[in-house]
């Protein structure tokens, strides 16, 4: 382990001279186009990469810090002009620099992992020659020397049996395994600086925990500096030297990751800080209703995904949901836990009936509504609502909110005018202005969208709330208000919720039982208390072990004790 | 909690938006815009502001050429204004185009939305007759059902539109079938929305940017279309002109009287390409991934 950063006083005049820096942006401004809320997307942004060093440049959605590892590249879009300062890249300015110089550099000397390794790979092409096509971009080797050296890498980057995957297509590959492949290729070129933008934002918590562990072990090995951006100030406890804090395109603090963490200065980051959710190991009051008769129960739910036909041989048969048991009581919350693939989300669409389940019973106030068909079922869709995930694609963005609010309630025969002054309660009951009813979703932020979608849910007076990884698209700092919002109406209307989520740590805050899935099953079952501080199965310790920046948490955890 | 809810961005105006500016930028979608304006406006005020009325037969000014004389455009082997016909023409050309792009996005559209939204075999009978309708050739589809049936106005309308609706619903069936599994169509599935109300009042919408792009391009086909059976003599019957009969009588003076067939040949060739011009400027102006600003 390389030695602790030396604090960077915020506001540094001169750049520091010497082999020390390997990565130096001063008074960097880039202008935003015309029609845009803010005219800059960064303005006199500063900051030095150590060599050797892990930066993390932390901040919410439109601090601008994407666009700055961006043009750190040159890869800004079109529409964007850098108007003042410089990028110093290993001792070369990279402003200014022509389009041959720029691309000589990238891959060389700088190279950049993306957030989603899906799109970021070609489809069309194997891993291999994907890896090789960097480097013989470059002239580099010979298709023999750079076969070699690609499946050294595929091995470095901790890919099962390089030789074989080196002929294996992005699809078919796990996402943790696509980002494995994507780090090969940036690091192909050896270069001397890499840039991470949210490399691990798309992948389950336990994938996280070994990409993270994966940069780190490379970094080290090579000396090689990292810029590594991210929204979640865990993975920065996990993996940083020293931190940059953004916040509408402004740094507001910098400094030594520990000193940071421990003891943040500006008020930015003591919100953001507070505002990742804590890992809670204590488990929430009794809900009036635990001793009347459960809300929900199902018993043995089953569902199987089939694809292709039987008769080419073709036929996969996919177990979403197995054998799934639970009971939900008045005005709780079930919290439903599990990476992506663990049948999760389906187990929510079977719920609210978006999707047949093949066996299984779900009884809803005692009656089962598993086999119902649809006319009959639409009597209970009042009493389940959904609240969705994205709340981008979840509004019709050709319909005003007082329509998306209306359009329910009018389609069981409310009269219009009744509906309506529903609506403007129910934007009160989530904290939104009565204006909001005649705008249209593209309007609002996406905490805002996800209040009018909560609003929605609310209309009929549901008794029972489904809601999707509700808050997995949001900012920490939205996504606590969101959680909060839910809380206020779960205890003002005493509706029930099952509340899927992938992140554990969410799922702590708000649940009073959680249920963690796995394959398909559920293989543990209990009060937080037990899940996150003694937890029975080895699944479950795996994620909560997981968990980036636990340490950190446990430690603030504690401190918030005292 | 109340914060941020005073922090809602002014509203924007329609002419204001993204699609109207990019638009605009657009300077051949403009004249196509222009052209389409002053053509339609000419075909509905003009003939009434002509000196001569279509149908006037000046004997002494036969074969005139155009600005010799009082007739602007000069007159044809009859000696009926040009000027006038080819607005009375424009009329009838302009609505046989007009009413059979309506029909065909009307149909296009339903046949689309259904069997998107749909699935199964539904869309697969459906998807199949598109199919069908594709594999005739139009113009031997057109000319043999022309020949069929009696060539009215109403008729030739019918039978353009019967032969281009298929286009509009396979671009109607592909958007469809990827919004319906948007959230919010889930969203309105989970409120308890009847089908009906799912595919036309939640997806129809969205779906209306490549809708309107192709019903404007099939303006400007069935322009085209009607011309051409026109011109073979099995559209439009004279003494009702239309562009494609006026070039049909223009053929054997070809050498002597060139203007009779140049004038009705560049009314047809603004027209239609006046509406491809919208067509692909709408096109670029809808289409939300050529994200320039």
């Amino acid at each position: 382990m390389m030695t602790r950063p030396v604090i960077v006083p915020p506001a540094t005049p001169a750049p520091e001279t010497g082999a020390e820096i390997a990565l130096s942006v001063r008074g960097l401004t880039i202008a935003l186009p015309k029609s845009m809320e803010r005219r800059f997307a960064v303005e006199d942004v500063s900051f030095d990469l150590r060599r050797g060093q892990i930066l993390c440049v932390v901040g919410e959605s439109g601090s601008g810090k994407s666009v700055t590892a961006n043009t750190l590249l040159g890869l800004l879009p079109r529409a964007m002009k850098t108007t003042a300062g410089s990028i110093t890249l290993e001792g070369r300015e990279v402003i200014g620099m022509g389009a041959e110089d720029l691309r000589d550099l990238r891959g060389r000397v700088v190279s950049m992992i993306f957030q989603d390794p899906l799109s970021a790979l070609n489809p069309l092409m194997t891993v291999g020659a994907q890896v090789d096509e960097a480097m013989a971009a470059h002239g580099i080797g010979t298709p023999d020397t750079r076969r070699t050296s690609t499946i050294a890498l595929l091995q470095e980057v901790g890919l099962p049996d390089p030789a074989l995957m080196y002929h294996q297509y992005p699809f078919r590959l796990s996402g943790g395994q696509r980002q494995r492949v994507m780090i090969a290729m940036a690091l192909a070129l050896e270069p001397t600086i890499l840039i991470a933008d949210e490399p691990t934002t798309a992948l389950d918590v336990t994938t996280q925990a070994q990409i993270l562990t994966l940069i780190r072990d490379i970094q080290r090995r090579k000396g090689m500096s990292v810029m590594f951006i991210t929204h979640d100030f865990g993975v920065v406890a996990e993996i940083a030297d020293s931190v940059v804090v953004m916040e509408k395109g402004h740094v507001v603090e910098e400094g030594p990751a520990d000193r940071v963490l421990r003891a943040p200065r500006h008020e930015y980051t003591q919100r953001l800080i507070a505002a990742v959710p804590h890992l809670r190991g204590d488990d929430r009051p009794k809900p009036a209703g635990a001793e009347e008769p459960p809300v929900l129960e199902v018993r043995n739910l089953v569902k199987t995904y089939a694809s292709g036909s039987a008769l080419l041989r073709t036929r996969r048969v996919v177990p979403a949901v197995q054998d799934v048991s639970f009971r939900l009581a008045r005005g709780s919350t079930l919290g439903i836990v599990g990476e992506s693939g663990s049948g999760k989300s389906s187990l929510g669409r079977l719920l609210v009936r978006l999707m047949e389940a093949d066996s299984g019973q779900i009884l809803f106030e005692g009656e089962d509504i598993a086999p119902l068909p649809e006319p009959k079922f639409r009597s209970f869709r009042q009493k389940i609502q959904m609240i969705f995930q994205d709340p981008f694609a979840s509004l019709n963005p050709r319909m005003t909110v007082g329509t998306i609010l209306t359009v329910g309630p009018m389609a069981y025969g409310v009269k219009a005018s009744d509906a309506r002054a529903q609506a403007h309660e129910m934007l009160q009951l989530v904290g939104l202005d009565r204006g909001a009813f005649g705008r249209y979703p593209h309007e609002f932020s996406g905490g805002q969208r996800q209040r009018i979608g909560i609003a929605r849910a609310l209309m009929f007076r549901p008794r029972l709330l489904v809601a999707d990884e509700a808050v997995s698209a949001l900012d920490v700092s939205i996504q606590a208000q969101i959680l909060e919002l839910l809380e206020r109406i779960q205890r003002e209307t005493g509706v029930s919720m099952v509340f899927i989520t992938h992140d554990l740590r969410v799922a702590s805050q708000i649940c009073d039982e959680i249920a963690v899935m796995h394959k398909g099953r559920i293989v543990e079952h209990g009060p937080p208390s037990q899940i996150f501080m003694s937890p029975r199965s080895d699944y479950t310790r795996e994620l909560v072990a997981a968990i980036p920046g636990e340490d950190f948490q446990r430690g603030a955890a504690a401190v918030a004790l005292t | 909690m109340t914060a941020m809810t005073a922090s809602l961005p002014p509203q924007t105006r329609w002419w204001q938006s993204r699609v109207v500016r990019r638009f605009t930028r657009n300077w051949l979608a403009l004249l196509g815009l222009a052209m389409i304006t002053l053509l339609t406006l000419a075909c509905i005020f003009g003939p009434a502001l002509l000196p001569y009325d279509s149908l006037y037969v000046d004997l002494r000014a036969r074969f005139s050429a155009p600005l010799t004389g009082d007739h602007y455009l000069g007159t044809d082997p009859l000696g009926r204004d040009i000027a006038a016909r080819l607005l009375m023409a424009g009329r009838i050309s302009l609505m046989v185009g007009f009413f059979a792009m309506l029909l065909a996005t009307l149909l296009g559209t339903l046949v689309g939305v259904i069997a998107g939204y749909s699935g199964g075999w539904v869309n697969a009978v459906l998807m199949r007759t598109v199919d069908g309708f594709l594999s005739f050739p139009t113009i031997f589809l057109l000319l043999a059902l022309a020949v069929a049936l009696q060539p009215t106005p109403v008729m030739i309308t019918l039978i353009i539109a019967l032969t281009g609706w298929m286009e509009v619903a396979r671009i109607v069936e592909a958007e469809v079938r990827s919004l319906k599994e948007r959230e919010f169509v889930m969203a309105g599935r989970m409120l308890g929305l009847s089908r009906t109300h799912i595919m036309f009042r939640e997806i129809l919408p969205n779906a209306m940017g490549p809708i309107i792009v192709a019903a404007t391009l099939t303006v400007a086909r069935a322009i085209l279309l009607e011309a051409y059976v026109s011109f073979l003599g099995f559209g439009i019957q004279p003494p009702l002109p239309s562009w494609g009969n006026m070039l049909n009588g223009a053929q054997q003076y070809l050498g002597t009287a060139p203007w009779l067939a140049i004038i009705p040949g560049a009314a047809i060739t603004i027209a239609v390409t006046s509406f491809n011009f919208i067509g692909d400027g709408l096109r670029d102006a809808l289409d939300v991934r050529n994200d320039t600003l």
